[in-house]
């Protein structure tokens, strides 16, 4: 099977430079047969490199460790769920994901495509196709995922105990797919520049890819967030790990580039603007896979092989060379049609928009980055922190969702004052009122509270146009408000999702302010039936906890929590011990408690606070039996062994030193999540495609004026 | 004012902005930063009450608790001398002996005491292949 997968991915690589040579030369000797070969290879792409995916999944399934990969990245032990997901836990297997999920999204817009952007489509295949002849290249001389394994070992090291949650089967793979999907918007980006066909048309046919690509991003960053907050221990959802930034970056232009889109889509304008972000969007994407693989930056996450740098910077000079070449080379062409006709207009809010998203990204790109910045300058390697991020990041999000809720209730071209006044009323009342409230109420943090008010402001204008829709329909059609909501939902998708995904933001927003600027944290070390104070609540340690599950220690805490006297909560946060597999010198009892440690928190989670507490248990005291154990038990049947392990952990539960807990109790942390579903919603809202009859009369809009870039396709979003 | 001048007069505002913007960021990036060093790099010349970012391994078999705080040492990812951390605040999960680490620390004496809740842990989570050989 090894030898099947491999020679997939040498096929792969074939098809693909074929595909790049006979796109190109159909498209320079406008021979239609050549166009056409180049798009098949696309589909022949995305079906040899589904069966290579398929042969190393069937691998981790069935632990089939003649693969090098499966034997170092699963084992027999592993649940059945996880050893799917170990596929891309490893180098070679993310890599392969890589190109696979870009091999099916490149086939699916070139079908799409396939009768529209013909002038456009075939460079456009051949920038998909040179990504994945990239990808699949680099798959087979450096980082083989059919690596065979020599000799075959009975067992697999496993996954590694940090990745068994959850978000370890969807968050890789949403990444991957936003990152992959961002290509496709660039490749015809850098079709369209090519070509010289600079309307909107390549905008248009993109559209709804680059607003998957960043759906799916977004929700790739949330649930990392999310499993952060969850799993490793340390109560927090964003560290500015460069990692993360890396995700992040791509998912800031992008949604730079959604908003300008509909500008251009409308007026002819920001055509510069919008190539350029959508080519750095491109470029990010890769250099957020290139971080990941290279080791130049350090990172809470680890990079084992860093060979893959080389050819990762060449392929980021060859974006970057390109695009800036193209664009130059094309600005006569990249004139917009019209000017800006006022500050006061829903263009300038949008621009405005654009500015700011792009100053977070330049924030992020060179905070990421210092490091090498200052080693370059200073002959010093530096790093900021999070004080340094969240001084320009503060600023810059409040300007954010103060714009998220000028953009929709702003008119295009110029506003009046009484329009003015009209539009932003009852948003500005309501965001007046709750500060009036807050600051009686005597909440003193400025930054939290003018978020606060902000949010505020946000979703009164979104319900104000929600408002003012459902009324206009009900004028004409006598509809019930329900019925009347759901036809102007319907019937406008883009733009009523967008005002959702508004409203999301703000919530979210909300959330990370106030549980940024209210937070209260401590460590405390606790002996059972003591207690600790926490933002209001009496926790008190009861008794400990433990448990011998497989392979896996688990030892705890049973925690009471009180407030105002009253019980309110009882949270059992944990330890798990897995076996060391990576360190021979310990003893084979002592490996079961020296080995990778996660944790399972005690969260109490509610709409106005959140309690999350994790334990770290004093394994100190039980030294001396475990090394007691090692010197008589070092040979003993697995038995008997097992039956040591758990009279250890007993012990632990009979005399239980001291264990230190870290309790957090943070205001609104929900409000975060609840934030994101509610984006994600609007996300789907913009994505689902508009009814048959409301694209048959875009289709016929788009045939009547060819080759006219500014009438808008509203209702097709 | 003419359009044509008004756009002018736009664009000068707006690329002065953007200039003390990112003059700003380039001066409080270089003015708010901790400089990264190795452990055998801090032995030899580190100023008592300066802040560094120190990335090094854990030194096997060096982790003690001591009421709150956690003792350890930690040396260069290549070897040689290991200094001694004092550390309050959030573990994470994936520290333990060998470990890369990176946390931000002060000399006091003849420890280094650790920033609260500054200590990171590379996750030997992805593509940990060549780092596992390592260790």
């Amino acid at each position: 099977m090894p030898a099947l997968g491999r020679a997939c991915l040498i096929l792969a690589v074939g098809i693909a430079l074929y595909g790049v040579v006979a796109s190109l030369y159909g498209a320079r000797a406008r021979r239609r047969e050549w166009v056409d070969s180049g798009r098949r290879s696309v589909y022949a792409l995305a079906g040899v490199l589904t069966v290579a995916f398929a042969v190393l999944e069937a691998a981790f399934l069935r632990s089939d460790f003649s693969f090098e990969v499966v034997a170092g990245h699963s084992s027999t032990t592993t649940p059945i769920a996880y050893r799917a997901a170990a596929l891309w836990s490893s180098q070679e297997g993310s890599l392969l994901l890589w190109v696979w999920l870009l091999a099916l999204w490149s086939s699916l817009i070139l079908f799409v495509t396939r009768r529209r952007a013909r002038e456009v489509a075939p460079y456009a295949t051949a920038v998909l196709l040179g990504l994945a002849a990239f990808f699949a290249g680099l798959a087979v001389l450096m980082a083989d995922p059919f690596a065979r394994s020599s000799p075959i070992p009975a067992d697999g090291v496993g996954l590694n105990p940090l990745l068994r949650h959850p978000s370890m089967m969807i968050h890789p793979p949403m990444l991957y797919s936003g990152y992959t999907l961002f290509t496709v918007p660039f490749a015809f980006a850098v079709g369209a520049l090519i070509t010289r066909r600079l309307d909107a048309e390549w905008i248009a046919v993109t559209r709804r890819f680059a607003l998957a690509a960043w759906f799916c991003l977004g929700v790739g960053i949330v649930l990392g967030a999310r499993w952060s907050y969850v799993e490793l221990g340390w109560g927090g959802y964003w560290g500015w790990d460069p990692v993360e930034n890396a995700s992040l970056m791509p998912w800031l232009t992008g949604t730079a580039f959604l908003h300008s889109a509909v500008i251009q889509e409308k007026r002819g304008m920001l055509k510069v603007w919008n190539v350029s972000l959508v080519l750095a969007t491109g470029i990010l994407a890769v250099l957020g896979t290139f971080l990941v693989r290279s080791g130049i930056l350090d990172s809470i996450h680890a990079f084992g092989a860093s060979t893959l740098g080389g050819p990762f910077l060449a392929l980021i000079a060859v974006m970057v060379g390109g695009s800036v070449a193209l664009v130059v080379s094309r600005r006569a062409q990249l004139r917009s049609e019209h000017r800006l006709d006022s500050l006061a207009s829903r263009e300038a809010a949008f621009l405005l928009n654009n500015l700011v998203l792009i100053g977070l990204c330049f924030v992020i790109l060179w905070g990421t980055f210092f490091p090498l910045i200052s080693e370059a300058v200073t002959g010093t390697k530096a790093a900021v922190g999070p004080p340094w991020f969240d001084r320009y990041i503060v600023p810059l999000a409040l300007m954010l969702v103060l714009l998220a809720g000028i953009g929709p209730v702003i008119a295009w071209r110029a506003t009046s004052a009484a329009n003015l006044a009209r539009s932003f009323g009852s948003p500005v009342g309501v965001a007046t009122g709750l500060l009036v409230v807050l600051v009686a109420a005597g909440v003193g943090r400025p930054a939290a509270l003018a978020m606060f008010c902000l949010g505020a402001f946000v979703a009164a204008a979104v319900a104000q146009e929600f408002w003012r829709g459902v009324g206009a329909r009900r004028a004409v059609s006598g509809e019930s408000p329900s019925v009347a909501l759901a036809a102007l939902v319907r019937r406008n998708r883009r733009r009523y999702g967008g005002y959702v995904v508004h409203l999301g933001i703000a919530v979210l927003f909300v959330g990370v302010a106030a549980s940024s600027a209210f937070q209260h944290a401590r460590d405390v070390r606790l002996s059972p039936g003591q207690s600790a104070r926490v933002g209001g609540y009496d926790v008190t340690y009861v008794r400990p906890t433990s448990r011998l599950v497989g392979e896996k220690i688990s030892l705890g805490a049973v925690l009471d929590v009180r407030r105002h006297g009253r019980h309110v909560a009882t949270l059992r946060p944990t330890r798990g011990y897995y076996p060391s597999l990576d360190q021979p010198g310990l003893g084979a009892i002592g490996r079961y408690f020296d080995g990778q440690a996660t944790s399972e928190v005690g969260l109490k989670a509610g709409p106005t606070q959140d309690l999350w507490t994790a334990v770290e248990p004093d394994l100190g005291p039980l030294q001396r039996f475990i090394a007691a154990a090692d010197r008589r038990f070092s040979n003993a049947s697995p038995d008997l062994q097992g039956f040591i392990i758990a009279a250890i952990v007993q012990r632990y539960q009979d005399a239980p030193p001291p264990a230190t807990f870290r309790l957090i109790a943070s205001p609104l942390v929900t409000w975060i999540w609840i934030g994101a579903l509610i984006v994600m919603a609007g996300g789907i809202i913009a994505l689902w495609p508009a009814p048959l009859s409301l694209r048959a009369r875009a289709r016929s809009a788009r045939a009547a004026a060819p080759a006219v870039s500014g009438e808008p396709e509203r209702a097709s979003a | 004012m003419d359009p044509h001048r008004k756009r002018q007069t736009r664009l000068v505002a707006a690329l002065t902005a953007a200039l003390l913007l990112a003059g700003a960021l380039i001066y409080t990036s270089f003015t708010a930063s901790t400089q990264a060093r190795e452990p055998s790099q801090l032995a030899r010349s580190a100023r008592a009450g300066q802040s560094y970012q120190l990335t090094g391994r854990v030194v096997p078999g060096s982790i003690h608790r001591l009421g709150a705080a956690l003792l350890f040492r930690v040396r260069d990812r290549r070897g040689g001398p290991s200094i001694p951390i004092r550390y309050t605040g959030a573990v994470p999960d994936p520290f333990r002996d060998g470990r890369e680490v990176i946390v931000d620390v002060r000399r006091e004496g003849g420890v280094f005491v650790g920033e609260r809740d500054s200590l990171v842990t590379k996750c030997p989570s992805k593509f940990s292949k060549a780092e596992s050989r390592q260790t």
